[in-house]
């Protein structure tokens, strides 16, 4: 019978190995993993948040078979894994070959350790609190999610324009989610028509302003979010200073002048829009995000005229409908905090909720744009009077 | 035949309609159909002199087509046109 060190050892002389150095090169040379080759981290939760490779990938050994293919599909992908010293990463590299069919798999030898032995940079993400792990487990499962883009969340900053339809399901689920600050703009107050579908508020509340409800409700599901209310109407004289401390802003205005002008604001400080209209049963979902993909302008180059144009408050609105727009919001925000997935970039998603069909378009930049076009410096230019535009379109 | 998806606001003028099957072989020919078919639209789509209104987008199933051929764009029997105004709705007040 062998013994445990002696299958350890076996495995260990028949994977590849590859120097700390030689691992330090390649990252110096191409700054991160990425297309050519990923690092993948097998230790356990633990040790990976006392510090790991910059830019690895955690899977831990005892999810290995579970979770390496959906982050690395790829069989001919080259592979350098690690652990504390080469042993559990020897044994995961047998794994990925012999069971899992990965061609091009390396083990660096020494591990983690031999790692900071040398000197070499190391990252060290900030620790999650015990309650945080807890009440992030679920995300925390997720390896697109994970300790990493739990802690993303937790240090972003979300600008909500509308504590309203839209803003009140965005707000709630971003706040569970724990995006660390909320910034709340909204002048209006609570009143008994909105609780059909504005979720965030209550009966109690009639009457209160709605950024302060927001944020009493916020502070009741997640003491993690810092939430900021600004009981103002977004203007030409504050946009700029609004939005300049956010990652990113949650559209859910409901009017085109407030729209054109954030617009033009976003794509002056190059943040992205998260953007959601809607009216009866159908709603149009986007994210501007500048330069890279079309702007507000971009795709409406003219607001239409009133009649063309009618607001929730004259033409009504299905409750459910903000709620589902709302939510797809906060999922194009999310993802754009964790850097993850697909955003909705030069891409419309239009929802009908009478006969649950989901259309997509396609959004293209328009070189002629006059906020996001070729050639056009923005430095020198004032706002437009959006009301007067809005009032003289058609 | 070409399926025309009609957006909320103009449904009033299709007899509350949200899809219209016209025939046209060009974005022009499938929109003045339309525009024949229910005279309320026309006005809504096109300026006085025959443009199409600015605020007014046309896609060919999932294609603007400004980037296309404007009202040239060919349309085969079976593909979509949707008409898209801008919406603004979101909040119940102005932000």
């Amino acid at each position: 019978m062998r013994t445990g060190s002696q299958h350890i050892k076996e495995i260990r002389s028949q994977v590849k190995g590859i120097d700390p150095s030689a691992v330090h090169d390649l990252l110096s040379r191409n700054g991160a993993s990425g297309d050519d080759f990923v690092i993948v981290d097998v230790r356990e939760l633990g040790e990976w948040e006392q510090g790991h490779l910059p830019g690895a990938l955690h899977v831990p050994r005892s999810y290995l078979e579970s979770r390496i293919e959906g982050n690395i599909p790829e069989r001919d992908k080259r592979l350098i894994l690690y652990c504390a010293t080469d042993n559990r990463s020897s044994l995961a590299a047998n794994t990925l070959e012999k069971d899992l069919g990965y061609e091009n798999v390396e083990v660096m030898t020494g591990g983690f350790t031999l790692w900071k032995d040398r000197g070499y940079p190391f990252e060290s993400p900030t620790a999650l609190t015990p309650e945080q792990k807890e009440r992030y487990s679920r995300h925390l499962l997720i390896p697109e999610v994970g300790s990493v883009g739990q802690q993303k969340l937790l240090d972003s900053k979300v600008l909500l324009i509308g504590a309203g339809g839209l803003g009140s399901p965005s707000a709630l689920y971003l706040a569970a989610a724990g995006v660390g600050t909320l910034g709340i703009v909204d002048d209006d107050e609570v009143d008994l028509t909105n609780l059909q579908r504005q979720v965030i508020h209550d009966t109690r509340r009639i009457g209160q302003p709605k950024v302060e409800s927001a944020k009493e409700t916020i502070a009741a599901l997640n003491p993690d979010v810092e939430v900021v209310p600004y009981k103002t109407r977004l203007d030409a004289d504050n946009v700029m200073e609004l939005i300049a401390d956010y990652d990113v802003i949650v559209d859910g205005a409901d009017n085109f002048p407030t729209r054109y002008l954030l617009n033009d604001a976003a794509v002056r400080q190059r943040k992205p829009v998260v953007h959601a209209s809607i009216l009866g049963f159908d709603g149009q979902l986007t994210v501007f995000k500048p330069y890279d993909g079309p702007c507000y302008r971009c795709l409406y180059p003219s607001p239409p005229p009133a009649d063309l144009a009618p607001s929730c408050g004259a033409n009504g609105v299905l409750g459910v409908l903000p709620g589902i727009m709302g939510l797809l919001q906060a999922n194009e925000t999310i993802k754009l905090v964790i850097e993850q997935g697909e955003p909705l970039v030069g891409r419309l998603l239009l929802f009908e909720a009478l006969s649950t069909q989901f259309t997509e378009l396609r959004v293209r930049r328009d070189p002629d744009c006059p906020v996001c076009g070729d050639g056009v410096d923005l430095e020198n230019t004032e706002f437009e009077d959006y009301e007067a535009l809005c009032a003289a379109a058609g | 035949m070409a399926k025309v998806k009609i957006p909320p606001v103009l449904r009033p003028s299709v007899s509350g309609m949200s899809e219209v099957e016209v025939e046209g072989s060009s974005v022009g020919d499938v929109l003045h159909a339309l525009a024949e078919q229910h005279p309320e639209t026309k006005e809504q789509l096109f300026s006085a002199e025959g443009d199409l209104n600015k605020y007014v987008n046309v896609y060919v199933n999932d294609e603007d087509v400004r980037v296309q051929d404007g009202l040239e764009t060919g349309v085969a029997a079976g593909d979509t046109v949707v008409i898209l105004p801008a919406m603004a709705g979101g909040s119940s007040s102005p932000a």
